[in-house]
């Protein structure tokens, strides 16, 4: 939008609305990425630490709802402002979501620095940088009302998935190898999916940006690479 | 009823009631403008508009103020020939007719495309001589067949209960929201086929105004609505489909869900957001 | 930022209270002189409108009586009255605004509704406009011209056309001003429902404007009952009983004039009498006027 609006102080809300939502994927990054260091370095601390800042992000969350509520109810707002306003509702909405799995991934990375270390975590470290870069940039995207880079995100997931099937696959063969890595791999999975999730929710974002920025929807297919699901068994028809 | 049966019906159809609300479907069009220009002496106020307004269906005008939207909604009706100077060129066609045809029968035109302006405009005779005034224009009717007529016309106009014990008073005597649904009731007493709406509740309170707004929504099953309003709220509310003037250009012609949340055009972006300039 | 100077946010020095109560002090003697001056001279004239009143009201009334609107005009002495001036006045003003109304109202409303901003309207209504402040005693001298003398002599009928032509600029004014206080939008709101223009001006703009319309027609009148230049030339005065308008006719002013300046006792008084009465005419009609606009408003 290269004009301001008449009523300065309307400009002045918007601004404000997308810095609440860029502060707030600033945190949701920070949350992955420690979570992750945790996980690497078995540092139970600092998993701690990332738990109890959930609460931040939940809180992030309610304040954006509640100014999207405002200004919907007062400014009564058209076109790409409306868009804006609905995309920053459904962003925070998705920023608490990879806030949980965060957390999640905290709890469960306290969990495994009990138990017995098993294979590398290099795909977990790889699987986090690039969600956490496409966070950034979606968050980046949001603040600059950058169409064009909030579809770069969107496909910027395909790399994720792949490393989730990567990772799946390795824990299925540690499983297989010896029954008492089942515990530690079935943590390390979920923080695998979590993660692969917070990729999934940093698309949604992309996408939200995109409609409020241009009024259409990115019609195609995502090119999608997970296929974790069919990784044992492909079912007929599949 | 099983439920299951429709929750499948819903799976698979969508929402289908939502999507039709929105306002994508257009009806088939009812006025067809071609290459349409207005001139107020040497001053071109419009531009080669083309438009089509849909049948039976609300069709929303805004722009700033000057831009052609009144002028085109004062096309429509002919009102522009009472004025020496002003003067229009191009089609306008309605049922196959051009209206801005030299030769045209204005008094027939102006008893199918009806027009309620900014201001109420009440006769200086009872409410029911209002009424009566234009049906006497164009019809002969007995007087039962008048009263019929005037019950019906203040009824559809939701202004009957209100008025009908002092059919005998003066309608200056009225509030504003009352004269103003009293002077739809009077147009569509003619029974048009259009009506013209020249910002009708700009002098009216919120509450009349949603009154009015409730009526025109009602009136649309049966005539063809064109609505011109600074208010874009209002177009929002009431419209189907919305066109966007700007100096003597129409810039933006879309279903009134799709110009509000996504404009294809930049100026339009700009006027409904309320970043003119 | 760098504006504000003086106190908190207004730019430039700060406000000098002893200034300002200065300058108000001046404003109030300024405002007092101008008041009492404004006093004076509404005094003066008032004294002067009281004091022909009064005149008017004793010397009338000493000279009023039943037998004034018995009896006719008579040689002095003769205990006459002004039954013939008053039915004289009374036909050559009705006739003469019964004649000039509708001419002055199809004039009134083809500059209003027709004519607007035309050149040929707005030279009819320049010399409506002129006719209006003319001197009536050249409408007088206008109908001696072409009524009296091409008929032989003076008649009823010539004080009327005279009376008519005093009418008729007035009617022309107050209905044009009437018609175009009309908004345009209550006259396109009558087109638009398919009315032909005639229709919307009889049944919709005369109607808005009638009471304004009638208003003037009553000052017309008023103003016509007072003449008495233009009657000198054409109805002359009459001193028998006479409603024949081909004939000469008499007229309350005509009379007041050659009574009042005549050396005799009883008709000097006469004059009074007939001058009050014209000066009651006008006044129930100005009042008249007046409730009749205040009644549509």
């Amino acid at each position: 939008m290269p004009n301001e609006h008449i009523v300065r102080s309307y400009d002045e809300e918007l601004r404000r609305l997308r810095d609440m939502v860029a502060r707030m994927g600033g945190l949701a990054e920070r949350q992955v990425a420690e979570a992750t260091r945790a996980l690497v370095r078995r540092d139970t601390d600092l998993a701690t630490a990332v738990i109890g800042r959930d609460t931040q992000i939940d809180a992030l969350e309610r304040e954006v709802e509640a100014y999207c509520v405002r200004l919907l109810a007062l400014r009564q707002p058209m076109a790409a402002d409306l868009r804006v306003i609905i995309a920053a509702m459904k962003a925070s909405n998705d920023l608490e979501r990879i806030g949980d799995y965060a957390s999640n991934a905290a709890k469960r990375a306290v969990v495994l620095a009990s138990l017995p270390a098993i294979g590398s975590l290099a795909g977990f470290e790889r699987m986090a940088q690039l969600v956490q870069e496409n966070l950034k940039a979606a968050m980046d995207a949001f603040v600059n009302n950058d169409a064009e880079a909030a579809r770069r995100v969107w496909e910027a997931d395909e790399p994720v998935d792949a490393i989730y099937n990567g990772i799946f696959r390795e824990l299925l063969t540690f499983m297989m190898e010896d029954p008492r890595n089942i515990t530690a791999a079935t943590h390390m999975l979920f923080i695998a999916k979590n993660l692969e999730r917070i990729g999934d929710h940093t698309t949604n974002i992309a996408e939200r940006i995109y409609y409020a920025v241009l009024g259409d929807n990115i019609t195609e297919e995502r090119p999608k690479a997970d296929q974790s699901a069919y990784a044992v068994v492909r079912p007929a028809g599949g | 009823m099983s439920t299951t049966a429709e929750t499948t019906e819903t799976a698979t159809k969508g929402f289908g009631g939502v999507q039709a609300r929105s306002g994508a479907a257009i009806n088939a069009s009812r006025i067809s403008i071609r290459n349409l220009e207005f001139f107020y002496g040497d001053n071109r106020a419009l531009k080669g508009i083309d438009f089509e307004i849909p049948d039976r269906q609300v069709t929303g005008m805004i722009g700033p103020s000057g831009c052609g939207k009144s002028t085109l909604l004062r096309v429509l009706n002919r009102m522009y020939s009472l004025y020496p100077g002003q003067r229009a060129t191009g089609e306008v066609l309605l049922d196959g007719e051009n209206v801005i045809a030299p030769d045209a029968d204005l008094n027939a035109l102006r008893a199918k495309v009806g027009m309620v302006f900014q201001k109420p405009t009440p006769f200086p005779m009872t409410i029911y001589e209002n009424i009566a005034f234009g049906i006497r224009l164009h019809e002969k009717l007995s007087k039962s067949q008048m009263d019929e007529r005037i019950e019906w016309a203040l009824t559809r106009a939701a202004i009957w209960d209100e008025v009908k014990d002092r059919l005998d008073a003066s309608a200056l005597g009225l509030s504003g929201g009352q004269q103003q649904r009293l002077c739809i009731a009077r147009t569509i007493a003619v029974r048009p086929e259009v009506i013209l709406f020249d910002e009708p509740t700009s002098a009216l309170d919120p509450i009349s105004t949603l009154k009015i707004e409730e009526l025109i929504d009602e009136l649309k099953r049966d005539f063809t609505l064109v609505i011109v309003t600074h208010n874009m709220q209002q177009a929002a509310r009431c419209a189907d489909q919305v066109a966007f003037f700007y100096l003597g250009e129409l810039i933006e012609v879309a279903p009134a869900v799709q110009m509000f949340t996504a404009p294809k055009h930049a100026k339009t972006q700009e006027y409904i957001t309320g970043r003119f300039g | 930022m760098s504006i504000t100077i003086g106190a908190g946010i207004h730019p430039g020095p700060r406000k000098d209270l002893k200034v300002a109560a200065a300058l108000g002090r001046r404003r109030r003697r300024m405002d007092a002189i101008v008041r009492i001056l404004g006093l004076v001279a509404m005094l003066v004239g008032l004294a002067f409108l009281a004091s022909i009143l009064l005149t008017l009201a004793y010397r009338g009334s000493e000279a009023m009586g039943l037998s004034i609107f018995t009896r006719v005009t008579a040689p002095p002495g003769s205990e006459g009255g002004l039954l013939n001036p008053i039915v004289g006045s009374l036909i050559q003003a009705a006739l003469g605004t019964a004649i000039g109304t509708p001419v002055g109202m199809l004039v009134g409303t083809y500059l209003a509704e027709y004519a607007r901003g035309s050149k040929f309207g707005n030279l009819v209504r320049f010399v409506s406009d002129i006719l209006l402040s003319a001197p009536s005693i050249l409408i007088g001298l206008f109908v001696y011209t072409i009524l009296v003398m091409p008929f032989g002599g003076f008649s009823g009928w010539a004080g009327v056309a005279a009376l008519a032509i005093i009418v008729i600029p007035v009617v022309v004014r107050t209905t044009e001003d009437m018609l175009s206080l009309i908004p345009n939008t209550l006259r396109e709101a009558v087109i638009g429902l398919g009315a032909p223009k005639w229709k919307m001006i009889v049944f919709v703009c005369w109607k808005s404007a009638m009471s304004g319309i009638i208003t003037g027609i009553l000052l017309a009148v008023a103003r016509v009952a007072g003449e008495t230049a233009p009657l000198l030339f054409t109805s002359l005065g009459n001193n028998a009983w006479s409603v024949d308008l081909t004939k000469p006719m008499a007229s309350l002013p005509v009379t007041i004039y050659a009574y009042a300046g005549s050396p005799f006792e009883d008709w000097i008084g006469l004059a009074w009498a007939g001058a009050l009465l014209i000066t009651l005419g006008v006044l129930g009609l100005n009042i008249l006027a007046r409730s009749v606009l205040r009644g549509r408003k």
